[in-house]
């Protein structure tokens, strides 16, 4: 079978409108180079992050894999489905849902149950199966009695839940999140990660987070590292955080506590490999 | 809190609350037209004792509706005496060269009135009509003018979501104007010029921030399958009930019974 994620030597080109942030790969022509041929595969059911700089090409990446942004070279598959033929979008953008950063700029609606309706809508369902499939998400993120809500009385994290519900609501195999927890408190970041989490062990949900938290990475099973739109690591964390120095060298910091575990096994501690979090770190020493 | 003369929805589930919008909306545009067809004084009493048995109803905080006409006072005031003192008729009071006119003070009266009632009239809906279906209901009743091509779902989603704005934007005014205020900024003091030139610093970011939202939902939107509105369905379909019904007889009813009082 074929994965569920296809990318073959991805070349993205942004026509020379003004960046959003500083920092780009200028290419000739005052244009820009956000991807300079990218492949990677990715199963129906991982929980992958994405990590990098400022600028390294994580958010055209994932706008690639919903049919946002179209190839300028190479590929991208969904599911077997060439996201640059025409009539394949709708169907692209069903599988692909997509959390963004900012959780007021996603919201289209004025109650919880209407904004999370916005997606079966588009997609033409008959009224009684929208209801179904929102209640049904409601529940997935557990906000059902705030489906009468309008948005500006939840928390960042319950806004982002509404827009998770959103995604939800069509059905898709794989949500990309990108910086869903950047805006949020601490509770709020636990609501959205523990609901990730769990959209992914119990629905199956493909997962690819990205993030600029290590600790969030360290969550998956997975962690790609992009540079100046190249992919440049790919493994699992516990692997990719050996690599400490050339982190480092990117200006990524390592998870505190697997930076404690490496300064410890550097001082002649004899940790086992592979300590993530702070149950991992106490299950060695006691 | 708002600074419009209609209120904002207040959450309940009182028999308005309940009406469907299409039925409260085309009650309001015969209510907000009936007044011009009362003369008499017993037209007055029975289109005031329905309006307030509607208010009543609603459960509306009594509070809430007087401060929205509260909004309307100053207009209220200038009307009051500029019907009051050029209405020409039968002199009730004489001072020099002005005369306060029979005709007038009934005139003052009637304008006030219908004032107030435009205003309480117009905040029932609001106050007991969400957003939704608000927008719902004008969707509904505007969809003949599909016909004639006009983009009426397309308008509904733009009304949608300019409502959902707006809290948003409020609340990011007053962050930012507090922001200023710290710095010294002073919009209180000094003439109109130099307090609209002291808005400045607040305008402009909130425009980039605005434009910066509508870019970023319209890729939300993109993302969530958004295409022309003419492949969507809704999840929520208007019905009308016997609720609805009763409430068209009785407008109906009370409109006859207005012109027949005369
Ligand atoms: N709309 C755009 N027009 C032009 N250039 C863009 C646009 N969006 C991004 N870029 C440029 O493309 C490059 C990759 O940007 P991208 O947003 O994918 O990076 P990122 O890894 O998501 O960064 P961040 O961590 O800041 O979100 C950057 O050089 C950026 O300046
Ligand atoms: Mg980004």
């Amino acid at each position: 079978m074929r994965p569920f994620i296809e990318i073959e030597n991805l070349k993205y080109v942004y026509p020379s409108f003004i960046p959003p942030h500083a920092g780009g790969q200028r290419g000739g022509g005052g244009q820009i180079v956000a991807l300079r041929g990218v492949n990677l595969t990715i199963e129906q059911g991982e929980f992958v992050a994405l990590i990098g700089p400022n600028g390294s090409g994580k958010s055209t990446l994932a706008r690639h894999l919903n049919a946002l942004l179209l190839p300028t070279a190479g590929a991208v598959w969904i599911d077997g489905l060439r996201t640059s033929d025409a009539h394949n979008v709708w169907a692209v953008r069903q599988k692909v849902g997509m959390v963004f950063q900012n959780p007021d700029n996603q919201i289209v609606a004025t109650t919880v149950e209407e904004d999370v309706a916005f997606g079966p809508e588009n997609m033409g369902l008959p009224a009684d199966e929208i209801r179904h499939r929102v209640d049904d998400a409601l529940a997935a993120v557990g906000l059902l009695d705030y489906r009468q809500y309008p948005p500006q009385m939840l928390s960042g994290g319950q806004k982002q839940l509404v827009a998770i519900a959103g995604a939800l609501a069509a059905r898709p195999s794989c949500i990309v999140f990108d910086e869903p927890t950047s805006m949020l408190d601490p509770v709020g970041r636990r609501q959205v990660l523990d609901t990730i989490r769990r959209l992914n062990a119990e629905e199956g949900i493909t997962v690819l987070l990205i993030t600029h938290s290590m600790s969030e990475a360290a969550m998956a099973q997975r962690v790609l590292v992009m540079e100046a739109g190249r992919m440049v690591m790919d493994g699992p964390p516990a692997i990719v955080f050996e690599r400490g120095a050339r982190l480092r060298a990117l200006g990524l910091d390592l998870p505190p506590i697997v930076d404690i575990a490496q300064r410890l096994q550097a001082w002649g501690l004899p940790l086992p490999q592979g300590v993530l979090t702070v149950q991992d770190m106490v299950d060695a020493l006691c | 809190m708002s600074a419009l003369p209609i209120g904002m929805y207040v959450p309940g589930n009182s028999i308005l609350h309940r009406l469907d919008p299409r039925v409260k909306m085309g009650a309001t545009l015969v209510l907000m037209m009936i007044p011009f067809a009362v003369h008499g004084l017993w037209g007055y009493v029975a289109l005031s004792t329905f309006v307030v048995t509607a208010v009543l109803l609603s459960g509306v905080p009594l509070g809430a509706l007087l401060r929205t006409l509260r909004t309307v006072f100053w207009i209220a005031f200038l009307m009051f005496f500029l019907y009051l003192f050029t209405t020409p008729g039968e002199p009730l009071l004489a001072l020099g060269s002005i005369a306060i006119t029979r005709q007038g003070l009934l005139a003052a009266v009637a304008q006030i009135y219908r004032l107030c009632l435009l205003v309480t009239v117009a905040s029932l809906l609001t106050f007991t009509t969400s957003p939704i279906h608000l927008t719902h209901g004008l969707e509904a009743m505007l969809s003949p003018l599909e016909r004639a091509r006009l983009p009426v779902r397309e308008l509904a989603m733009v009304l949608t979501i300019a409502l959902r704005f707006v809290p948003t934007l409020q609340e990011e005014i007053d962050k930012i104007a507090k922001a200023q205020r710290a710095r010294g900024a002073d919009f209180r003091t000094g003439g109109p010029l130099r307090r609209a030139r002291n808005l400045v610093p607040i305008f402009v970011p909130i425009f980039v921030s605005a434009f910066r939202r509508a870019d970023e939902l319209a890729t939300a939107m993109d993302a969530r399958g958004f295409r022309s509105a003419l492949h969507r369905t809704r999840m929520r379909k208007l019905r009308l009930g016997s609720l609805d019904l009763l409430a068209t007889l009785i407008v109906m009813g009370l409109v006859l019974t207005v012109i027949w009082l005369g």
